[in-house]
């Protein structure tokens, strides 16, 4: 099987290289399994209880997605990557597939590794090439075996739990805690729905494929820290790093993939004593924000590309104004409607410069699900401490997959906001040159008689309209160092490898786990690589140069086109601010998560290249 | 508004208090006759002077912010009432106006009109109608009769225009009033009965540009040789005049009035009570917030971590 990038992992020093291929007794660090059906058949649960599951048995997880963005039904793939090591992408290639139609195995076929094993359901799937690639083919009627175990009225309903209950066999994961994810899944629906989830189940666990596999597939318990690590997926670590941060107002307009954050707010934020309004279109959503926050909230709205760009006129009058706001954009691909259920990193340039005139915010992004809450509470304490609007870039692969991470220490990180309406004293101003602005929200006393209004047009320290030249300069000069004082307390990133070199790769975003794991693997090669992430996209940390200046070749990593000018987006940025001819770019737009062979192969090309 | 009267300021509000800025409008607008009757509907309701929360969009009648002395935001063009609707929903304590004109809230910001009108956002919205757009100097509105002529419609105007009266009836706003600016009287008496009303309160009231539209509202001047014709509502008395007079529940007879030819009649087309958006939130809160009990914000953040596990 497989083993990711295990053995230069810090947690794992002392791992062995896992099994050969070849085999019979498979112990298992690491393992890649797609489920491929239809969007209706439910394989995205067999995906969630085991991450569940593996995040109970302190194994790591990290699962990949995709749905059609069609209304209902259509090919649709779950894939988990479990793993007792590090798992920091969701795998190149699938250890194991699991195909529910011919569409199923044809599609997918290619996703899995050399002497893969392909288990397919033989009432569906009936041509196979069976010589293909040393792969394994074991031909299962999984329909009828779950028709059977249920009782036909079920139809074919179940089969994914039957699946789950082969898999658990397959892979010896504990049948006692998987039936009681399911009862805590299926147990609130009614003791018949429990009772048949578990007769699928268990038509699949107690199935004798073990023979038919001739191997035992135990996929270790991990041997970190014992106590439950929490599995979730992107968009809801996000939105609980929100209410930590103490967000309890909002507003929103549907759009895909960022919907699961409104869903979740629109639910949640009336038990914290908050609301969160769905507004009649995007510009409705950040104004009504926008009053929240002038109402001395802490609001948040959010979008994906195409709402963030309706938005952009806004954000500018938050900056102008100066007024905290949290901004969420779930990435996905573009130009236009683009590919609505896909990954995709094109939206940094508009996230930092995306609205006229000179409006500096700040915009960060977070690395993996985890990071998603923490990026989220952030950014909280960013658009307080600045008063200003601050971008969360995340993207849709970290929206939807889950992975397992240690619980936060809510102790240290939950806030509370409320809008300050004391009384404001007589010298008081909204801008105060050499001081930070911190918002009068309406219901303050003003000691002094005077009531400020807040603006868009230029205006002095008063808040007072003024198209005087000196005036703009000088408020525009306020804005851009308020923003660039941001970057004093921005830590420099911790290089993965050794801190001089060949090769640096850079990223930001989600393509943190397949640079590092790409990383890690060049490294085992004995290539001189080493990488960063970059969380603070704008303002940029103080020093960054210091890393680059000890190395040779500068790869930076996105998912995004290479432009007219032949670099992506953060490389341009990066060549632009840091005068560095040796930056270069290496970019895709398919769509899909980094394998770790492009990523290795874009190293190679340049290694090739300035050689 | 619901609650108009509270405790007590220790200082009166005047006029004197809430003037600001002198305005930038151009001597003889109709905005002048607009903030005057606003001051003194303030003044007559003694509203604390730290609640008073003026907002507006883009557009000369949009300034109105910086001319009250009280807690403002000049907003950016035809968003003035979504912000408001966030000011209102997320601090029930304060008194949100919104102020603009009709190229702000019939044109750029017309789709919003209609959502916080069906939502019924407890807010007052003034639009200061001066069927033309006058700070960029000149250009057809929304509301602007077929045949005048403007810098883009050099021909005359050939698009029909909006008529604000139909769309606020129908849209759903829960109070619905017309009046003119030259009639400050009137003006101040709907300004008060708009605010006093609980749920989405709109005046669309006929404010003269006298540079770029003058003479537009003469034929509802009697002052100019017009007429200002008056809804005479009904006083539910019994008599058989009251037979004729209107029902300011009824939609359909709103809507009807709102169909009369230019200058048509003036006062309140309707006024209805209707949940509002503020009420059925916070209906919601209060259920959800009795479930929760005692947790705080903490222990609800850690009980959904725990089924996370």
């Amino acid at each position: 099987m497989s083993s990711t990038a295990t053995p230069a992992s810090p947690e794992n020093t002392d791992a062995s290289a896992s099994g050969s291929d070849d085999s019979s007794d498979r112990e298992l660090q690491n393992a890649v399994i797609r489920f491929a059906g239809n969007s209706q058949d439910g394989i995205q649960s067999i995906g969630a209880f085991l991450a569940k599951l593996a995040g109970r048995s302190a194994r790591e997880v990290m699962t990949y997605m995709t749905i059609p963005s069609t209304i209902a039904g259509g090919p649709s793939i779950f894939q988990v990557h479990l793993g007792s090591g590090e798992v920091l992408s969701p795998g190149d290639e699938a250890d194991f597939l699991f195909a529910f139609y011919q569409h199923s195995y044809d599609d997918h076929l290619n996703s899995l590794k050399d002497g893969g094993i392909c288990i397919y359901d033989t009432d569906h799937v009936e041509e196979v090439k069976k010589d293909e690639r040393g792969i394994l083919h074991v031909g299962l009627p999984i329909t009828s075996i779950t028709v059977e175990a249920i009782g036909g009225s079920a139809r074919d309903r179940g089969k994914n739990i039957m699946v789950l209950g082969l898999v658990a066999q397959i892979f010896q994961l504990s049948r006692e805690k998987l039936s009681t994810l399911i009862e805590k899944q299926f147990g609130r629906k009614g003791e018949g729905v429990f009772r048949n989830a578990m007769l699928a189940f268990d038509a699949g666990y107690a199935y004798a494929v073990g023979d038919l596999l001739s191997g035992d597939f135990d996929l270790k318990e991990g041997t970190g820290a014992k106590e439950g690590k929490m599995t979730t997926d992107g968009n809801t670590a996000l939105t609980y790093g929100l209410l930590a941060g103490g967000v309890r107002y909002g507003a929103g307009y549907p759009i895909t993939p960022w919907s699961s954050i409104m869903e979740l707010l629109r639910s949640e934020l009336p038990k914290y004593g908050g609301l969160f309004v769905q507004a009649e279109d995007e510009l409705a959503a950040v104004s009504l924000a926008m009053g929240m926050s002038f109402a001395g909230h802490l609001a948040i709205t959010g979008s994906s590309g195409p709402g963030l760009s309706l938005k952009m006129e806004a954000l500018s009058y938050a900056t102008m104004a100066e007024l905290p706001l949290i901004i969420v954009n779930v990435q996905r691909g573009g130009p236009s409607t683009g590919l609505p259920t896909s990954v995709e990193q094109s939206d940094l340039m508009q996230a930092i410069y995306g609205s006229h005139g000179d409006s500096p915010r700040i915009v960060i992004a977070p690395r993996n699900v985890e990071d998603c809450f923490y990026v989220a509470v952030e950014a909280c304490e960013l658009a307080k401490k600045y008063s200003c609007p601050v971008i969360i870039l995340t993207d849709q692969a970290l929206a939807t997959r889950i992975e397992a991470f240690k619980e936060p220490d809510l102790d240290s990180i939950v806030v509370e906001v409320k809008p300050d309406l004391s009384e404001r004293p007589a010298d008081w101003s909204p801008y105060p040159i050499d001081g930070a602005t911190v918002h009068a929200p309406p219901g303050s006393p003003m000691a002094g008689g005077k009531y400020p209004v807040v603006t868009g047009l230029e205006h002095d320290e008063w808040g007072h309209p003024s198209g005087s030249p000196e005036v703009h300069s000088k408020m525009n000069a306020r804005r851009r160092e308020k923003i660039k004082k941001v970057a004093d307390n921005i830590p420099l990133p911790k290089v993965c490898g050794e801190e001089s070199g060949d090769t640096l790769i850079i990223g930001w975003g989600s393509t943190w786990g397949p640079i590092r794991e790409a990383t890690l693997r060049a490294q085992e090669k004995g290539l001189s690589v080493s990488s960063i992430h970059i969380r603070h996209v704008h303002p940029l940390a103080n020093g960054l140069e210091t890393i680059f200046d000890n190395f040779k070749d500068i790869v930076v990593v996105e998912m995004n086109d290479e432009g007219l000018y032949g670099n992506g987006q953060l490389a341009t940025l990066l060549r632009a601010r840091y005068c560095n001819p040796n930056i270069r770019s290496v970019c895709k737009t398919d769509g899909l998560n980094f394998k770790i062979k492009e990523i290795l192969a874009g190293i190679d090309a340049g290694a090739t290249a300035t050689s | 508004m619901s609650a108009i009267v509270e405790a007590p300021e220790p200082k009166k509000l005047t006029k004197k208090m809430l003037t600001a800025d002198h305005p930038t409008w151009c001597p003889g607008c109709g905005d002048f006759a607009v903030l005057a009757a606003f001051f003194k509907v303030l003044e007559k309701l003694q509203i604390p002077h730290e609640k008073i929360c003026t907002i507006a969009g883009i557009g000369c009648s949009s300034r109105f912010p910086y001319f009250v002395n009280g807690h403002g935001i000049h907003y950016i063009h035809g968003r003035a009432l979504p912000l408001a609707s966030g000011v209102s929903l997320s601090r029930p304590d304060l008194h949100v106006f919104a102020f603009g004109g009709d190229g702000d809230g019939y044109s750029i910001g017309g789709n919003h009109l209609d959502h916080a009108a069906r939502k019924n956002v407890n807010l007052t919205y003034v639009v200061m109608d001066n069927f033309v757009y006058g700070l960029t100097k000149k250009q057809t509105s929304p509301t602007s009769p077929v045949g005048y002529k403007s810098k883009t419609d050099p021909m005359g105007a050939v698009d029909q225009p909006i008529n604000p009266m139909t769309k606020l009836v129908n849209g759903g706003a829960t109070f619905v009033a017309r009046t003119h600016a030259t009639q400050v009287k009137h003006m101040m008496e709907v300004f008060q009965r708009a605010i006093e009303h609980p749920g989405f309160s709109v005046v669309e009231v006929l404010s003269e540009c006298i540079i770029f539209y003058p003479g537009a509202f003469d034929e509802g001047n009697p002052r100019k040789g017009g007429e200002f014709n008056l809804i005479e509502e009904k006083q539910w008395d019994d008599t058989p005049e009251d037979e004729a007079r209107h029902d300011v529940t009824n939609k359909s007879d709103a809507y009807a009035i709102a169909c009369e030819e230019f200058p048509g009649r003036f006062g309140v087309f309707l006024e209805h009570d209707r949940p509002t958006k503020n009420q059925l939130e916070q209906r919601w809160i209060d259920s959800s917030m009795e479930k929760v009990g005692d947790a705080t914000p903490k222990d609800l953040i850690a009980q959904r971590f725990e089924g996370m596990k």
